[in-house]
């Protein structure tokens, strides 16, 4: 039996035992539409009160969540003071003046020259980065997360590679729950579907392996420092 | 073949990790470390225990439509470019990940952590055909250098003291400085991360499992908090996915139900660091990312558990929690049990997929004391469905003759009130020859329970004697 002929019988095998198992839950097209139905206008189940917050209870609920998980949480009031808090992020914690990015339009846009002697390089990380800059998606303030899709301007390597990542998120991105975020993407997307990755990034890497002792920085970066843009 | 099921020599095995010092050490942290934790996770969300109640119905409606979620997710996943492979059996699931390293011409695997990867024995069956697996997870990375199975599902080196870890780096790190300080879990974790960045880098294959896959998209979700998992999929070439039929979710709304309880019963977070949803390879222009993505989704005999009572087990979210509660747990751990799934959910699940005659022990290992099911996020009825396994061992004749002996003396007693009052107090009168106290350190005949613990006094009368006598 060829490779594909042989695939396809062991894909029969294991739906038809399935269905066969199934055999008495009723009547297939009944079935059939529900299936479709719950497919096709996707609906929130519950959620907690804490993810229903607006405003300023939000923005504040996110900052509150995020630094529970360890992120630092830094409010910057105009695009045109990024370059500037980005130069003092890394100055401040005796890190070279390097800054690695993705093609990202919004990043690409900021004055960098104005922070002077920061060096950035594009693209992709090559695993020996220090820093590196994204733009969130959006965020969520019921538990302080981070929403980044990869693309063609954003390498997925820059939220796992550099020691110390650091995220532009602007306050009116961030929703109150998950559930407003998905709804969000797949306006912006369409029939494309999801990006190839979505992260949701919940404070920096850690691991209690070792005798349950929690430890920053486990493969991902030890800090993640979120930049928060403007008013919400 | 290689997985190697050690459950018929269950009580020897909790024998010897009972006498097990550093095992012993390294338990402590189970019991205190998870208990707190999720309590006050759970205590922190006025809405947990509704949101468990819709964890529970999300995956009973997706059971009871299975093939359809299925096929609508294979269809998905094809359309964003991933490729699908439906395995049968372990040996489909080994044969089906060979073929795609050797077509990618693959030496080196690196995988982030996958039960299901346990449960078929890839690591050894991909070594045979010399190709290398590398576990990226640190408590993975641990114990694939010791040569051992996980121990627990979510902290596979649960049962690793410190000074085990750095014993074993020290063997395993060629050009460590015999002088450089590991006794600390902080540089434990510093040389971990330094020795496997390269070997993330290195890798022709990313091997990861799945928490979720999602119907409506075609995606594969992962949850970890070392990132781990992410560097897996990112980097080689060719992403495999491993799943099995009973991850599937439908939509993105019911998965994040699914988060908000998950993290919460396993680690005590309210969102584990890392939640990454794939879908299909790199796209055209993406500047990283998998150029190749399959997704192997394994039966194993979970559809065979979809037509009875054991259904509710195919809830089952691998959180846990189950086991952190577990007293038989915390007395032996993970390995003890010998049968790659542990404690309570995996007295329930390993004789599906290994069968019974191999793993009857496991089911009996429980003094059905509840607080699994009192914590289990999709509310599984652990306690009925090792029942269910005794009630099948019992029936296939299973049972050594002397305890079935046993139970038919027992049953002819109970069912002839009687004469089952009378044995009580001719009991509780032998007893007392051995002096009132409460608890009796050894007695005739009971070697087996005060080798390891007390037998507690019984009440000087019986239940029932108190009954009348308060009437």
């Amino acid at each position: 039996m060829s490779a594909a002929s042989e695939s396809e019988r062991r894909r029969a095998a294991v739906i038809g035992k399935v269905r066969r198992a199934l055999a008495d839950d009723g009547n297939g097209d009944a079935r059939r539409a529900a299936v479709e139905e719950r497919l096709s206008r996707p609906r929130p189940n519950l959620v907690p009160a804490r993810g229903q917050l607006t405003g300023e209870a939000r923005l504040a609920l996110f900052a509150e969540m995020a630094e529970k998980v360890s992120a630092s949480v830094e409010r910057v009031a105009s695009a045109e003071e990024l370059p500037e808090a980005v130069a003092s992020y890394l100055r401040a914690r005796n890190l070279p003046s390097e800054l690695r990015m993705g093609a990202d339009p919004r990043l690409k846009a900021l004055p960098w020259d104005r922070a002077s002697h920061l060096e950035i390089k594009h693209g992709p990380s090559d695993g020996r980065d220090l820093a590196a800059i994204s733009h969130a998606f959006g965020g969520v303030a019921e538990t302080g997360t981070l929403f980044l899709l990869s693309g063609q301007e954003n390498p997925t390597s820059l939220n796992f590679l550099p020691e110390h990542h650091l995220v532009v998120l602007a306050a009116q991105d961030i929703a109150g729950d998950y559930e407003a975020l998905w709804a969000r993407l797949r306006a912006a997307e369409g029939d494309a579907g999801l990006p190839r990755t979505v992260n949701l990034v919940t404070g920096p890497s850690r691991s209690a392996d070792i005798e349950q002792t929690l430890l920053l920085g486990a493969h991902g970066p030890r800090a993640l420092h979120i930049l928060l843009l403007g008013e919400g | 073949m290689s997985l190697s099921i050690t459950s018929p020599a269950f009580k020897e095995n909790a024998a010897l990790a009972l006498a097990d010092v550093d095992l012993q050490q390294a338990l402590t942290h189970v019991e205190r470390g998870f208990i707190e934790k999720r309590r006050k996770a759970a205590e922190a969300l006025p809405e947990f225990e509704a949101l468990r109640d819709e964890a529970r119905a999300i995956k009973e409606h997706t059971l009871a439509h299975l093939d359809l979620y299925l096929e609508a997710f294979e269809a998905k996943a094809q359309h964003a470019g991933a490729e699908v492979h439906f395995a049968e059996t372990a040996e489909d699931a080994r044969q089906a990940v060979l073929a795609i390293c050797r077509r990618a011409k693959a030496r080196t695997v690196t995988k982030g952590k996958s039960m299901i990867s346990e449960e078929i024995g890839l690591n050894d069956f991909l070594e045979e055909n010399d190709i290398a697996p590398v576990e990226t997870d640190l408590g993975e990375y641990i114990i694939q250098l010791r040569g051992e199975p996980p121990s627990h599902i979510i902290a596979p080196a649960v049962h690793v003291t410190r000074n085990q870890v750095e014993q074993e780096f020290r063997r395993a790190h060629a050009g460590l400085d015999p002088e450089r300080d590991l006794s600390e879990p902080v540089s434990l974790l510093a040389e971990a991360r330094a020795a496997l960045r390269e070997k993330f880098l290195a890798a022709d294959i990313g091997i990861t499992g799945a928490n979720f896959l999602i119907a409506e998209t075609g995606s594969s979700v992962i949850v970890t908090n070392e990132g781990n998992g992410d560097l897996t999929q990112i980097l080689p070439r060719v992403h495999i996915v491993l799943a099995s039929i009973e991850k599937l979710v439908p939509t993105l709304e019911d998965v994040s139900t699914l988060l908000r309880v998950l993290a919460r019963s396993a680690t005590g977070q309210d969102m584990s660091v890392y939640t990454t949803f794939s879908t299909g390879p790199r796209r055209p222009g993406d500047p990283d990312g998998p150029e190749e993505t399959h997704i192997v989704i394994l039966d194993n005999g979970r559809a065979e558990m979809l037509a009875g009572e054991l259904r509710e087990m195919l809830r089952c979210i691998r959180c846990g929690a189950c086991m952190n509660h577990c007293p038989v747990y915390h007395a032996i751990g993970g390995h003890a049990y010998g049968a790659t799934y542990v404690g309570p959910m995996g007295a329930v699940l390993a004789p599906a997929l290994f069968g019974l005659e191999k793993t009857a022990n496991l089911p009996n290992a429980s003094t059905f004391c509840g607080r699994c099911e009192a914590v289990c996020p999709v509310r599984i009825p652990l306690p009925k469905l090792m029942r269910h396994w005794r009630e099948r061992e019992y029936e296939r004749h299973l049972k050594p003759a002397a305890e079935r002996g046993g139970l038919k003396f027992w049953a002819f007693l109970a069912k002839r009130p009687g004469l089952y009052r009378l044995a009580t107090r001719l009991g509780l009168a032998a007893l007392s020859r051995f002096g009132r106290q409460d608890s009796y350190a050894s007695l005739p005949f009971a070697g087996g329970w005060t080798r390891h613990r007390d037998l507690p006094a019984p009440a000087a009368k019986s239940f029932l004697d108190q009954w009348k006598a308060s009437r």
